[in-house]
């Protein structure tokens, strides 16, 4: 039994990886014109899983939405619950107060919910808690934030850090070619924290691929004001900018301001997590904003869809396992205007 | 130690049964029941709006969540939530009675968290003993504390810009310390303490009992207490009347912070963490109870009693509402009208009382 299960274990590790690419097949098969807004849906065929079975509790506490990155996630978790007959969805109040969240868990493990779907404010935080859910025999699907004990969920579905540095770095490389004079600048969001160092270190990495690099390099903090006066010194700092990568799209919105404001349009900017404010300017084209790369705001709605198979023992679709995997990380996009009508409905409003 | 205050009464009472006749005894019986009553009026008697309010909330909750709300479990979960702003709410209590207000007690028991879990201290308590981060939390809140009551007691600051300036720069050196990341405590032996049960009773929640008991005795059954609501009432009549305004306005912030530490380590053992994000807004959470409980924001009255009722209304609240699914924003409205309908509540009874 136990050798069994094991053998599952691995075998859904390596089931992770290839989940990636699925999981981007659905999204690039998403037609999406019946939600109006970020339901995150795919039309992607789910064979037999969408059929009705047994009713399932679940649990969902995400952080505050105080971004709109933040305000989605709970938007399009709470969309894809109202299409299922057999969900019953109990949200929590949004919440940055570690001490409420735990609460909000131990809420869900008192009322004996089939599953719980968990964005932690802070994974560390969240950790002994969600341990004890799953010690209570309720599967936990970790969202974003990961938990610091594999043991404290069943399945983490993660979005890429470094895989959105990639993307931009790549996609600079591709547009400016093989000049190795050009001026690379960054935006990043809240230094310090591991999201932003991953981002920054996958941008640079792909950036020495082709033999460029990070010329001017500045930090905001998610906010539209943040993201306006970092932009600002950053203009006065370069001359000459020829491509530039926003970490964030709300912060993006503050960046588009300084830079219109400095009157400058000699460079071509990328975005970061996919806001359906910067795909509608990638859409008009008449702004630097050129492109932007997605870290997906449907990550809890993805969680809850795991959540569903998990509790009724269903088999993630397209894949061989019978179990659902234990780690899906998600796939960071690059959007432009030639395929932004794919991805324009699943964006989130800032 | 051995005997417990049953056994010392007891053989007195048994004497005086013998010699005391039934019209003694009925009297003192009577006297009983006018102490009940004089009880009801002083104690239960002021706070029993926020005894309806509780009730109703809870009424509500059965109604709504049947068994869900009114389960051990459930009861244990709101308690649990309500011990740590609870142990802030009854330090801020002390505050505001004094005529002041601490608008840093969340950044401070941030600070506390991140000190008591550096990497240092957490070595040191690996070597030593867990204790070590019980003093530091402690140290922590109470050096804040001490730093907020010297600026307003003798640097003459208001307590309303000397905390606010407190709340910034507390949480920003929680950050410099903690360089923005999460300190992840490996003390096994701090955490068994802390999350254990005694009777089926987390720790934290007796704690809390323990801060709200001896909360309440020191501002009702001692000199302390006493000059507090002195100071608060009419500082400058405290001034002629003998106390030394100044130092008991310092002891009343370094009462609060020490309160920070306390919580401190609530979360601590909560999350398993100590982070420069934690306690967020914990000074507006720990106003409203307070104000809802009934202490007098302008200071010179001040009740425990009430404080720990306002905390219980605000956390069994949000159980409600959890347990219901509603909406961040419906809670959010509610809880503000709760604090204006108790507020009016208050100055109409006042403005009776009075006339």
């Amino acid at each position: 039994m136990s050798l069994s299960r094991t053998t599952t274990k691995i075998a859904a590790g390596l089931a992770a990886g290839t989940t990636v690419l699925a999981l981007a097949a659905c999204t690039s098969n998403d037609s999406g014109d019946d939600e109006d807004l970020g339901g995150g849906t795919s039309e992607a065929e789910q064979g037999s899983n969408d059929e009705e079975g047994d009713t399932v509790v679940i649990g969902f506490s995400a952080p505050a939405a105080d971004h709109g990155w933040m305000g989605s996630i709970t938007e399009s978790t709470r969309n894809v619950a109202d299409q299922y007959g057999d969900v019953d969805l109990r949200v929590a109040e949004g919440t940055n107060d570690v001490n409420l969240q735990i609460s909000q868990v131990e809420t869900f493990i008192n009322e004996g919910v089939d599953a719980i779907v968990l964005l932690p404010f802070d994974g560390a935080a969240m950790t002994p808690v969600a341990l004890r859910a799953m010690e209570a025999g309720i599967p936990v699907v970790n969202v974003d934030r990961e938990f610091d004990d594999p043991n404290a969920a069943r399945v983490t579905v993660l979005g890429d850090n470094y895989g959105m540095g990639v993307s931009a770095g790549t996609y600079i490389c591709e547009q400016l070619g093989d000049d190795p004079d050009a001026v690379v600048a960054e935006i990043a969001g809240i230094d310090s924290l591991p999201l932003t160092q991953d981002r920054s270190q996958g941008f640079e990495d792909s950036l020495s691929e082709c033999g460029l690099k990070v010329s001017n390099r500045v930090a905001a903090d998610f906010t539209v004001e943040g993201g306006e006066e970092a932009a600002a010194n950053l203009l006065q700092a370069a001359p000459r900018i020829d491509a530039l990568w926003n970490h964030d799209d709300d912060q993006g919105v503050g960046v588009l301001a300084a830079i219109e404001n400095a009157g400058r349009d000699e460079l071509f900017m990328v975005g970061g997590a996919g806001s359906a404010n910067a795909m509608r300017a990638i859409q008009d084209g008449d702004s630097v904003l050129q492109a932007t790369v997605i870290y997906p705001s449907t990550q809890g709605a993805d969680g809850v869809k795991l959540a569903r198979l998990l509790v009724q023992q269903k088999a993630l679709g397209d894949l061989v396992e019978v179990e659902v995997p234990r780690t899906i990380q998600l796939y960071a996009p690059v959007v432009t205007s030639e395929n932004v009508d794919q991805f324009i409905d699943t964006a989130f409003e800032s | 130690m051995s005997e417990s205050p049953l056994d010392v009464s007891d053989p007195r009472g048994a004497a005086d049964r013998e010699s005391t006749t039934r019209a003694e005894r009925d009297a003192v019986e009577q006297g009983r029941a006018g102490g009940a009553a004089a009880l009801l009026r002083s104690g239960l008697g002021r706070n029993l709006g926020l005894v309806v309010a509780l009730v109703l909330l809870c009424a509500v909750g059965v109604a709504t969540a049947g068994d869900r709300f009114a389960s051990t479990d459930n009861a244990l979960t709101i308690l649990r939530l309500a011990a740590t702003i609870g142990v802030v709410s009854i330090g801020m209590t002390f505050v505001i009675t004094g005529g002041g207000i601490d608008l840093s007690v969340g950044a401070i028991l941030a600070l506390a968290s991140v000190w008591s879990t550096t990497l240092a201290t957490q070595q040191m308590a690996q070597d030593t003993h867990w204790v070590v981060m019980v003093g530091a939390a402690l140290a922590v809140g109470a050096g804040c504390g001490l730093v907020n009551g010297l600026l307003i007691a003798y640097g003459g600051v208001v307590p309303f810009i000397a905390t606010l300036a407190m709340l910034a720069s507390a949480r920003g050196l929680a950050e410099i310390i903690s360089e923005r990341r999460t300190q992840i405590v490996d003390v096994p032996a701090f955490t068994d303490v802390f999350t254990s049960e005694i009777l089926g009773i987390p720790f934290i929640v007796i704690l809390f009992v323990v801060v709200a008991a001896l909360g309440w005795v020191l501002l009702n059954r001692t000199t302390f207490g006493r000059r507090t609501l002195a100071v608060g009432g009419n500082p400058e009549a405290a001034r002629l009347a003998g106390i030394n305004v100044r130092r008991h306005t310092v002891y009343l912030y370094v009462l609060v912070g020490v309160c920070c530490g306390i919580a401190a380590l609530m979360i601590i053992s909560r999350t398993t963490t100590g982070s420069a994000t934690h306690g967020q807004l914990y000074e507006l959470d720990a106003i409203a109870a307070v104000v809802i409980g009934g202490t007098l924001l302008s200071g010179g009255r001040g009740t425990i009693v009430g404080t720990v009722f306002g905390v219980l209304i605000f956390t069994t609240l949000t159980n409600v509402f959890t347990l219901n699914n509603r909406s961040i924003s419906e809670q959010s409205l509610l809880k503000g009208a709760i604090i204006v309908a108790a507020v009016l509540l208050q100055q109409r009874l006042a403005s009776r009382s009075n006339t």
